[in-house]
């Protein structure tokens, strides 16, 4: 490396070293907007979003089309630039974050490549990351056990069911052990059955790797039984309406969606979504 | 037994209907001359004499598809390959420049894809100037470029296989910039959270996505460059090659040579279309694409 690139490097390394103590949030946002030009005028996307993430947090986004949660989600990651407010991402910009391989990426379809087996696909982060191949052998089968896959690696994507496919979409996304899962809508295009079972799965999951998760989704039931903190977002703007706190501790098998306290906080969420709603009208 | 049912049966029946309609024609176009001759020496001919003439002139206006085929038999097992008479020697001519234009067409077909999927500017500038040059008839010009290559010193196969090349980069441009853009942003997006290279995004995704797209404008690009290698052939003073053999039968009247020549060059391009099929079943397979999928 020549003397131009290391000085040109420096910032960036001090401001790692000095934000990612591991207290700090893993995400903050203020007065975030985002405003799309379309030939029809300017789309407020996301209109003065304030939002912290505390490590090993669970939150959900949840809200109607168009109420911004995939765009808030998409500047998370780096897909999408705010116009307008700060965000940091483990204490520096979302895009030194990514750089630095901060999250794992689940998209509402698996988004396998079809040429790749299973255990090529998950192999695909590693081999742009630069890992070695006995490491990356290891990495695979890991990641294929910790999604119920073992077996699989060597079947074409083709040739699994949906909720497999999208199972295996996860596997890749923690392949490389980020410390942040971004999820938008994994199960939406999935039946009822199935997303139950990996709702249960993914909550396993999270329980033994204790990741900060985010999630999309606009299932009531999904983001109550998932989430510690349940962001309820609004449309046209898309703006946050209101965060609400889900404790229902750790331990939550599928029957706690029938107690009163589940329905309770579901019912929170409904009627906030529904006030979110009827502000535009 | 699918394989009898599904592929050789459809096509075997539609050969069968050529080769029927082939022989009505013969008879119909080569009648006037029996009739002609039978006047001229006062003699009568009956309907089947007159058919039978038909099939064994020896310049018909149609040969029928067994003197071709005779033609063919001669020319292929009774020469040797090295000699000028033979079929074989002139196929392997046309096949040489056909490969060389063809292999120069894809390549530079897929370095243009390149930098136009690469380029805004390159897109800007370059595509239209790819669509305007198969606005030429470089079929017509194809004579005058070989003679002015051979003034400035170029000879042999290189100014034919440039023929092929000019025809078939334009189908494997076309088809690869397609191809290339072909993955969904859904794709693109994941290799940008894992903060990827413009080459990895390449090789790792837009090439293996482009690679049914490369085949499919291959089988075109293949047959085309035979073309353009055959009318490379034609103003050489018809030394060698089967389209130096179609101009050499079309001086002397030998309509039994050209189509002979006509029916090889049919062949070959069958061949090499069902080769680069081949490849990208191949290539399919390998990539674990659907059954379906592949037989396209």
């Amino acid at each position: 490396m020549n003397v131009a690139a290391a000085i040109k490097q420096e910032p960036h390394m001090n401001a790692a070293a000095s934000d990612l103590s591991p207290d700090g949030p893993v995400i903050d946002a203020r007065g975030l907007s985002l405003v799309f030009q379309t030939g029809d005028g300017p789309v407020h996307a996301l209109s003065d979003i304030a939002l912290t993430v505390e490590r090993g947090e669970f939150v959900s986004f949840i809200g109607p089309s168009g109420c911004g949660k995939t765009t808030l989600l998409r500047v998370i990651a780096d897909l999408e630039q705010p116009t307008s407010g700060t965000i940091t991402v483990n204490g520096v910009t979302p895009e030194e974050a990514r750089r630095k391989r901060a999250y794992g990426y689940v998209f509402q379809a698996a988004a396998l490549y079809p040429w790749r087996t299973i255990a090529a696909n998950i192999s695909l982060p590693l081999e742009v990351m630069g890992i070695a191949k006995a490491e990356r052998t290891a990495l695979i089968e890991k990641n294929l056990a910790l999604v119920n896959l073992t077996g699989f690696g060597k079947k074409y994507p083709w040739q699994l069911s949906g909720g497999m496919q999208q199972r295996a979409s996860i596997a890749r996304a923690l392949s490389f052990d980020p410390d942040m899962l971004l999820m938008d809508e994994p199960f939406g295009a999935l039946d009822e059955i199935v997303r139950d079972h990996l709702n249960e799965q993914l909550l396993k999951l999270w329980a033994k790797t204790r990741k900060t998760v985010i999630f999309v989704t606009h299932s009531i039931p999904e983001a109550v039984f998932l989430s510690t903190r349940i962001v309820v977002m609004s449309p046209r703007p898309g703006r946050i309406h209101e965060i609400i706190d889900c404790n229902l501790g750790p331990d939550r098998p599928l029957e706690i969606r029938e107690t009163p306290e589940f329905l309770k906080i579901a019912h929170r969420v409904r009627e906030g979504l529904r006030l979110g709603h009827s502000y535009e009208q | 037994m699918t394989f009898l049912r599904d592929k050789l049966f459809p096509v075997t029946t539609v050969l069968l209907i050529i080769l029927a309609l082939w022989y009505l024609l013969a008879i119909f176009l080569n009648a006037p001359f029996e009739r002609d001759q039978a006047q001229r020496s006062g003699t009568q001919l009956s309907t089947s004499q007159l058919i039978a003439n038909t099939m064994h002139q020896e310049r018909p206006v149609l040969p029928a598809p067994h003197q071709v085929a005779e033609e063919i038999r001669k020319t292929v097992f009774d020469v040797r390959p090295t000699s000028k008479r033979s079929l074989v020697y002139h196929g392997g001519v046309t096949l040489s420049s056909t490969l060389l234009g063809f292999v120069m067409g894809t390549l530079l077909g897929i370095l243009l894809a390149v930098g136009i999927v690469h380029s805004r500017t390159l897109d800007k500038s370059l595509m239209p100037w790819i669509i305007a040059s198969q606005t030429i008839p470089i079929l017509a010009v194809a004579p005058m470029i070989i003679v002015v290559l051979n003034a400035v010193g170029m000879t042999g196969l290189l100014p034919k296989a440039m023929i092929s090349t000019y025809l078939s980069f334009f189908p494997v441009a076309v088809g690869m910039v397609k191809g290339l853009r072909s993955p969904e942003i859904m794709h693109l997006d994941l290799m940008r959270t894992y903060s990827a290279s413009a080459s990895q995004v390449f090789w790792k995704l837009r090439w293996p996505a482009a690679l049914p797209y490369l085949f499919t404008s291959m089988k075109i690009a293949v047959a085309i460059s035979l073309v353009g290698a055959i009318v490379g052939e034609l103003p050489t003073g018809a030394v060698a090659g089967l389209g130096a053999r179609l101009l050499a039968g079309s001086y002397y009247g030998q309509t039994v040579q050209i189509w002979a020549a006509l029916i090889a060059a049919s062949l070959m391009a069958a061949v090499l279309v069902a080769l680069v099929g081949l490849a990208a079943h191949v290539v399919n397979r390998r990539m674990g694409l659907q059954a379906s999928e592949a037989r396209r």
